[in-house]
């Protein structure tokens, strides 16, 4: 295996929770909720689908779980702060706290328990009776191109959702109708009332759609990347996925180029250090969140273009007067 | 509903009532920990020691501990919460509560502390460490036999003198087989974030290391040394069940050991201060099992491992050299234990420069 | 059947009153049940959670201790919050103020004398400061959002503090251990009551600043400003009042106060600097601040209240075997509860049979 390769799929490994995490985020900004609890979320989803996963053998039922288990928590967030309008900011927070108490307690019947990695897309697909081997052979056989071959097609599957779904909530805002509205929602909810549109509900969607991917997120973390339950083991990809956000400005895409920059520079430091340049490790781990400053100031020096993508509503709570 | 209440009301009472019945007149050995005792690391390991007190000794002595307590005074608060709750011992089990052990010591003068991996002693507490370099002074030579690359990767947490020491034991345990033996080190900053320690051994092998080596603790390095077809060292525990064809061999503390000796030594009334360093002759540090190897090397590990037992071999003896090439321990010396336990300097042959 | 919330013409001065109250009784209630359902009693558990604590001296001390640098720094925050200013990164100006105010004592160790202390906490209060200043520059010269510049600030300082310790800050008679030297008698902050706790002058610090706070938010024109320009930024264009102007005030204010809570902390109760001083007193003051609905007197007791779960968290685990874990869970649903009462004060809420009804009226 060329080294180059192996790193892109380190990279590629690294930045997927952050990006799943952080696409689910973004829809849930775009419709003008600011849910911090996105880190307890994301544990909560890891503990689930590990739990679910060891107890009956199968990874893909344990993502199912973490997915589940996302949803049902940011419905929490959602009832506080959908239906009985508390503050966004202290609401997710909270569930932050929760969430990290909660999934450790829940853990400590599985920490030390063997773990079940999820198998990669082609041997999946293998499985399916019929036409699954050979696609999986042709799978296998695009695998071989030199450099990107194995990044592409030699990946779990929730790789591929999680590029998917950058590509999904790009039409899906941009291109559709119900995009419309929800960045409408996001942008003026009173004036969105005022039409006729159904302001809380489509944030509950928004809301669900954001547990559901920061749970995913969290299913990769216990099930993929490092197929294992560690208390804690998010350790603040929550919060980086939440900067990875604003770092995006709210736009599909460029999440996705902030998070796999992340990725690499992350891996890149270590790289850095297994080279023994001796450059104090310290400097080295604040590298990525220096980067994320500077390049936010470098992309807001535009304010035109970021203020058109800031959901004006951001945070702020809805009631519909009547 | 009522009904729910009623219950709730009828529970609430027989066990208030049944409060004073299980008072006890047995003697309260206490434990405080920086983690959870569920973390898979550090924490645990103590945690299996205090159990091993609850098994042993579990008809006059019961156990209780405060888990998760960050450093500083929430640590002080911790241990001044147990001294007034009766605790005959207190063991503090990370470095950073030194200060506050020191401080609780001189308090409540009545209590035995014990401060693990410290240096400060009173009349009233004792320090404890255990010497798990002898370990990595046998997993070096097993790397050295075992690579094929002549370099292993050793993922370290943070720069203090117990990795730094760890980190120069392995590497001269492997210099014993094999002078040119590299090491390379990456700093994760961490000492449990699975997924930082999983990049740091892909790093590594991408670097061309075959054998793994970590002191982080959870076992995702080992699944990634599984998954690349390379061997691994287990860290703390033996992490066997994450990679039963990489793991060779793994450092398990038993903390277990020394706790049920000091519990004992209050329940006879013989308990002093000390200041105890104890390697694998008491039992403070095991070896799992060799496995994975063949068998001249299980056979060399198995002997080097009767040699640190029996004081015949000493990991830290002449001659060696600094990094720098300068000279550290001449011909048949050994280091004293001050230096070594305020080590912060690497010996010839680690491709690193120390955080400094 | 659902919910719906229906907007009071004013906020209800009753459920003002009541609504931690109710909190509390519906927190007491899930407790119960949450301890019953792990088999320990729930009177108990109820007890050592919020009785017990509250019963000794020193225990009270300890109390101070805790909530002391959740209300100095939430202090600071709701004036940042009510003036729209999203400062997220009191935990990084924790850190600057705990580093910029131990130069001293740590590079200057003979410096003693009688002005040590004095100097040290205002360049605490200084460093913490300077560090909130740097969101407030990019938010006013760049537009840049300030949640994510102060949150990233964050991890830098933290790192920034760890290579402090660990490198030239580290004592050089530690055995290469992670601390500075220990700081002079001149440089640590007094106990306020040596003979029956180790209370130290934080807790002071902490009250001085939420009763000037809300002074200075309720009764002056500048606490006017605050709330004019919180509420509405173009009403504070008309009035004359400068946004960006606020923007600085705010966060030099909170990370200032950040800072002094972070030498506090560091000359008060630990005496020397670690490579972790702080287990996310930055974080938990904001939801400090929320609970004390952004009144800096509200937060008094807001701190006082978080901090209490801290200790009987403790308790709990010491007297019943009671996981930490399950004290996390409790604090969490603590929160939700008094976030969700809060909702009272400014809605009625009323149950709709007939959504269509609902609509028309």
């Amino acid at each position: 295996m060329l080294i180059a390769e192996s790193i892109l799929l380190t990279i590629a490994t690294a930045a997927t929770p952050l990006l799943l995490a952080a696409i689910g985020e973004l829809v849930v900004e775009r419709s003008g909720v600011l849910n911090l609890g996105v880190e307890g979320m994301m544990v909560m989803g890891a503990v689930c689908g590990f739990g679910a996963a060891a107890m009956t053998g199968s990874p893909w039922i344990g993502m199912m779980a973490a997915i589940l288990a996302g949803v049902l928590f940011s419905l929490l967030f959602g009832f506080l702060t959908l239906t009985i309008a508390t503050n966004q900011v202290a609401t997710g927070l909270s569930l932050t706290l929760l969430g990290l108490g909660l999934s450790s307690m829940i853990g400590e019947a599985f920490v030390g328990s063997p773990g079940v990695k999820l198998p990669t897309l082609a041997n999946g697909i293998a499985e399916i009776p019929l036409v699954g081997q050979p696609v999986a052979g042709l799978f296998n056989w695009l695998a071989g191109i030199p450099l990107i071959g194995r990044v592409l097609f030699e990946q779990d599957p929730i790789f591929y959702i999680s590029i998917a779904l950058v590509i999904g909530v790009t039409c899906f805002l941009f291109h559709t109708r119900a995009g419309l509205v929800l960045r409408s929602v996001g942008d003026n909810h009173a004036s969105a009332h005022a039409l006729g549109t159904n302001v809380i509900g489509i944030r509950y969607l928004a809301v669900m759609f954001g547990g559901a991917c920061a749970g995913l997120a969290g299913g990769h973390l216990s099930l993929v990347y490092t197929p294992q339950w560690v208390e804690n083991m998010s350790a603040g990809r929550g919060w980086i996925a939440l900067a990875l956000v604003v770092f995006a400005s709210w736009r599909p895409l460029r999440l996705l180029a902030g998070a796999y920059l992340f990725g690499a520079v992350s891996i890149g430091q270590l790289h850095a250090q297994a080279l023994g340049l001796g450059i104090p490790s310290q400097l080295l781990s604040s590298l990525p969140y220096l980067a994320t400053v500077l390049v936010l100031v470098l992309i807001s020096r535009n304010r035109r273009l970021t203020m058109m993508n800031t959901p004006a509503s951001l945070g702020q709570p809805f009631v519909p007067d009547r | 509903m009522k009904k729910l209440l009623l219950a709730f009301t009828a529970a609430a009472l027989a066990a208030s009532v049944s409060m004073p019945a299980s008072a006890q007149e047995k003697t309260k050995a206490c434990f405080v920990y920086i983690g959870s005792k569920t973390d898979g690391g550090y924490s645990q390991a103590h945690d299996l020691g205090r159990q091993q007190v609850d098994k042993e000794l579990g008809d006059k002595v019961e156990t209780v501990f405060v888990e998760n307590v960050p450093e500083g005074p929430d640590a002080q608060r911790a241990i001044e919460r147990l001294a007034r709750s009766g605790c005959a011992i207190i063991f503090a089990t990370s470095f950073g509560f030194m200060d506050q052990t020191v401080a609780a010591a001189a308090k409540f003068p009545d209590v035995k502390f014990e401060h693990g991996t410290g240096y400060k002693t009173a009349e009233n507490l004792g320090v404890y460490n255990a010497r798990f370099y002898e370990g990595r002074y046998i997993q070096g030579q097993i790397a050295a036999k075992m690579s094929k690359t002549g370099v292993a990767g050793y993922i370290a947490s943070f720069p203090i003198p117990e990795v730094v020491m760890g980190i120069n034991a392995f590497t001269l345990g492997a210099q014993s087989v094999n002078p040119d033996f590299k090491i390379k080190v990456v700093w994760a900053n961490t000492w449990f974030d699975a997924a930082k320690e999983a990049d740091a051994a892909k790093v590594l092998v991408d670097q061309g290391v075959d054998i793994i080596t970590q002191h982080t603790d959870s076992t995702a390095p080992m699944q990634v040394a599984a998954e690349r077809n390379i061997h691994a060292f287990g860290q703390a525990s033996d992490m066997i069940k994450a990679g039963p064809e990489t793991q060779l061999t793994a450092i398990v503390d038993t903390w277990g050991t020394y706790y049920v000796k000091r519990v004992k030594a209050v329940l006879d009334g013989t308990w002093k201060t000390d200041n105890t360093w104890d390697g694998m002759a008491e039992g403070i540090l095991e070896m799992a099992p060799y496995t994975n190897m063949p068998d001249d090397v299980k056979t060399m590990a198995e002997d080097t491992e009767a040699k640190i037992k029996s004081g015949e071999l000493k990991p830290f003896t002449g001659p060696v050299k600094k990094q720098d090439g300068s000279e550290w321990l001449k011909e048949g010396e050994t280091a004293d234990d001050a230096t070594l336990a305020g080590m912060n300097f690497y010996v010839q042959g680690v491709d690193d420069k120390l955080p400094q | 059947m659902r919910f719906e919330l229906v907007k009071r013409p004013q906020h209800s001065k009753l459920f003002s009153a009541l609504s931690p109250f109710i909190a509390l009784v519906l927190t007491v209630i899930c407790g119960a049940l949450i301890f019953a359902a792990l088999g320990k009693s729930p009177v108990d558990g109820l007890y050592y959670y919020f009785v017990e604590p509250l019963l000794e001296v020193w225990s009270l001390h300890e109390l101070a201790i805790k909530a002391a640098p959740l209300i100095l720094i939430a202090v600071g925050l709701s004036v940042c919050f009510l003036s729209n200013n999203w400062n997220i990164g009191a935990e990084g100006q924790f850190v600057a103020g705990a580093i910029a105010g131990s130069i001293l004592p740590v590079m200057f160790p003979d410096f003693q004398n009688a002005f040590v202390l004095p100097l040290m906490l205002l360049m605490g209060i200084a460093g913490g400061a300077a560090y909130g200043a740097i969101p407030a520059l990019l938010k006013t010269r760049f537009g840049t959002n300030e949640i994510l510049t102060s949150l990233m600030l964050v991890y830098v300082a933290q790192n920034f503090l760890d290579w402090l310790t660990r490198g030239p800050w580290r004592d050089p008679a530690g055995n290469n251990f992670p601390l500075t030297r220990r700081f002079h008698a001149d440089a640590v902050l007094p106990e306020l009551f040596p003979s029956s706790g180790s209370a130290h002058w934080g807790i002071v610090f902490a009250l001085v600043a939420a009763v000037a706070a809300w002074f200075m938010i309720s009764r002056t024109i500048k606490g006017f400003e605050v709330r004019v320009l919180g509420e509405s930024p173009r009403a504070g264009r008309f009035a004359g009042f400068s946004a960006k102007r606020m923007v600085f005030f705010a966060f030099l204010l909170s990370g200032g106060l950040a800072g002094l809570a972070g030498i506090s902390e560091v000359a008060g109760a630990i005496g020397y600097l670690q490579p972790v001083i702080s287990p996310g007193y930055g974080f938990t003051a904001i939801i400090v601040a929320f609970l004390g609905r952004l009144n800096p007197l509200g937060i008094v007791a807001a701190g006082l209240v978080l901090g209490l779960t801290y200790l009987g968290g403790e308790a709990a685990q010491i007297s019943m075997g009671l996981s930490d874990k399950v004290a996390r869970v409790f604090q969490g649903m603590l929160l939700f509860f008094v976030l969700g009462c809060d909702t009272l004060i400014h809605y009625r809420i009323r149950l709709v049979r007939d959504a269509l009804t609902a609509k028309r009226s």
